[in-house]
């Protein structure tokens, strides 16, 4: 009660300790479990860099070795005294020639994969884009509030279908599909696969492009259609032109899980090295390729760290996707 | 009294979910008048302007009841609402430049009206930003984007896009409240010449700006009209309601 005194002008108003008004006192306990807790926060926020830093750095040094050191001849140890074959990356990236397993002469070049791999993620996001954000289109600006939580726990639900169950209904639902309508001879083909990639990719493009559409402030729809102009007027000349580096991202996010994609591709694409020519011709993608071979490999044989140099690859290619995904939805936030 | 009516509201009420927050007003606006509406926070003006072009649908608590007529047309039954938008221009509070440039935004209404020669659309975005008072300002650089304009530029913006479709009333809601005093005073003075083309509602904080625009003033407070009546009643001692005088003179509110 003495430190009202102290509010009083008098020649006694400076504080001295005895006059200081009594603050509570948290105890040593309370301030080093704040300490505890606060550490182990960010170990765990540290660890997602180190988890990544890490992955890459083990794909990296199985990979490494061919690249820098060259060849072994194939069968992971060089015999005293025969000459490195050594290794080219452009004839690696480039040739279309896939024989790794070829006992004389086997020849790594995964031309005709990196190009089954982009034909068939081409053609899904053809199929996937305009689904998915039409769907986005539809659940945040038309349909009622009941038909949103139904469609939107649907389409979850399409994203937690195990790939291989894609995989499956591709090989043997799917292949006859595509064989009747289309009379070709084989159903397991780029078609396939894009049909499949593009159903696994719908889910993400409409919920992280329903997102971006939810983000648009509603001034802007009540500016619109103060104006007059009609909801379908509203999201082509309004809605779409603001949300678009988020409607961007959802793209690019539904691009990196086509190029990721591993189980389905393998079981849906007919897995042959071949550049199509149609997307009734068979393909054979990068994940697939990894996934079907590693386990038959030597370890340290020039097969096998191929194989690691296109997990390289892909981790390259979906981490650029990723940057430009993130760089797309800050532009947003810049706004 | 033999002009039509421009707005005519009967017995509005407006309630969002349980709460009643417009209790039954009537009131009519004539053709090329200013009114003022004046009222403390919360007293349903802003609600009021959203009955008014029927942007309140896009409230879903939101139920209205009683009836408004523009040009004798009732608006919750009239055929097309997008007409009856197009006839109003709207500017809130808050600048709202879309994403677009500033020639976008202002040639946006028209174009969705379906105007689309490009020297008529250019000499009707001049027009509106010169009424603005903007134009000077962003004639060289029309291309830009609308949002990366100043607080006080984006406002005018908003009131250029408003009136780009030719409106026959005009509503501004506290447009003033980002806008620095001489760039009101311009538009204000806009605002004086703009009455000879068309019906302006003007809700405003600043009494004062509705005493030196406004033919008649309007004092909304908790959504009942405590006193309508000739600007210069409602600024004096003539005013009948003791809360009118209070209220104008600061003393509450």
């Amino acid at each position: 009660m003495e430190t009202i005194e102290t509010n009083q002008p008098s020649s006694s108003a400076v504080l001295t300790p005895a006059t200081a008004p009594k603050r509570g006192r948290r105890s040593a306990a309370a301030v080093l479990g704040e300490r505890c807790i606060e550490g182990l926060i960010r170990l765990c926020g540290i660890s997602a860099i180190v988890f990544v830093f890490a992955i890459f750095f083990f794909v990296f040094r199985e990979g490494a070795p061919i690249l820098f050191g060259g060849g072994t001849g194939g069968h992971g140890v060089t015999e005293p005294g025969a000459a490195k074959p050594s290794f080219d990356l452009a004839k690696f990236l480039f040739t279309k020639t896939w024989y790794p397993t070829s006992l004389n002469t086997p020849r790594y070049g995964i031309g005709a994969l990196i190009i089954g791999t982009f034909s068939v993620t081409l053609l899904a996001m053809v199929i996937a884009v305009p689904f998915g954000l039409g769907a986005a289109v539809f659940l945040s600006e038309f349909c009622g509030k009941k038909v949103r939580e139904t469609l939107k726990i649907t389409i979850e639900l399409l994203a937690a279908i195990p790939s291989v169950v894609w995989g499956f209904i591709g090989l043997t639902v799917m292949n006859v599909v595509i064989q009747k309508v289309f009379k070709v001879q084989v159903g397991l083909n780029v078609l396939n696969a894009a049909i499949l990639l593009a159903l696994m990719s719908v889910p993400i493009i409409v919920s992280i492009g329903e997102d971006a559409l939810k983000a648009v402030p509603d001034s802007y729809r009540e500016a619109g259609i103060a104006m007059g102009c009609t909801r379908w007027q509203l999201v082509w000349r309004v809605l779409l032109p603001a949300a678009k580096n988020g409607l961007l991202a959802a793209v690019l996010l539904g691009v990196g899980r086509a190029v990721g994609e591993t189980m389905a591709v393998l079981m849906a694409t007919g897995h042959s090295v071949n550049i199509p020519h149609s997307i009734f011709d068979s393909v054979r993608t990068l994940t697939a390729t990894i996934a079907a071979e590693l386990g038959e490999t030597a370890e340290g044989s020039d097969h096998y760290r191929v194989l690691f140099l296109i997990g390289i690859l892909l981790f390259t290619i979906t981490f650029i996707v990723n940057l430009l995904a993130d760089f797309a939805v800050k532009g947003i936030r810049k706004k | 009294m033999t002009q039509p009516k421009k707005i005519d509201v009967q017995n509005l009420r407006l309630s969002y979910g349980p709460k009643e927050v417009i209790h039954g007003i009537s009131f009519h606006i004539e053709p090329n008048e200013i009114i003022g509406i004046i009222g403390p926070a919360q007293s349903g003006k802003t609600s009021l302007l959203r009955c008014i072009n029927r942007t309140i649908d896009f409230t879903a608590s939101a139920k209205v009841s009683g009836s408004i007529k523009v040009d004798g047309e009732d608006v919750v039954t009239t055929r097309n609402v997008y007409e009856l938008r197009r006839k109003i221009g709207m500017v809130a509070p808050l600048p709202v430049g879309l994403p677009l440039s500033i020639y976008d935004n202002v040639a946006f209404a028209p174009r969705t009206s379906g105007m689309n020669n490009r020297s008529d659309l250019d000499g009707l975005v001049e027009k509106c930003l010169r009424q603005a008072a903007l134009w000077n300002e962003v004639k060289d650089r029309l291309d830009s984007l609308g949002t990366k304009l100043s607080g006080g530029q984006q406002q005018r913006l908003t009131i250029a896009r408003a009136l780009s479709h030719q409106p026959e009333i005009l509503c501004l809601d506290e447009f003033s409240i980002a806008i620095d005093p001489v760039t009101t005073m311009r538009i204000e003075d806009v605002l004086k010449e703009l009455k000879r083309e068309m019906t302006i509602i003007l809700v405003t904080n600043l009494v004062q700006q509705a005493r030196r625009l406004a033919a008649r003033t309007l004092f909304l407070w908790n959504g009942e009209i405590i006193e309508l009546d000739t600007t210069d009643v409602i600024f004096s001692e003539r005013a009948k309601d003791p809360r009118t005088r209070d209220y104008v003179n600061g003393i509450f509110g």
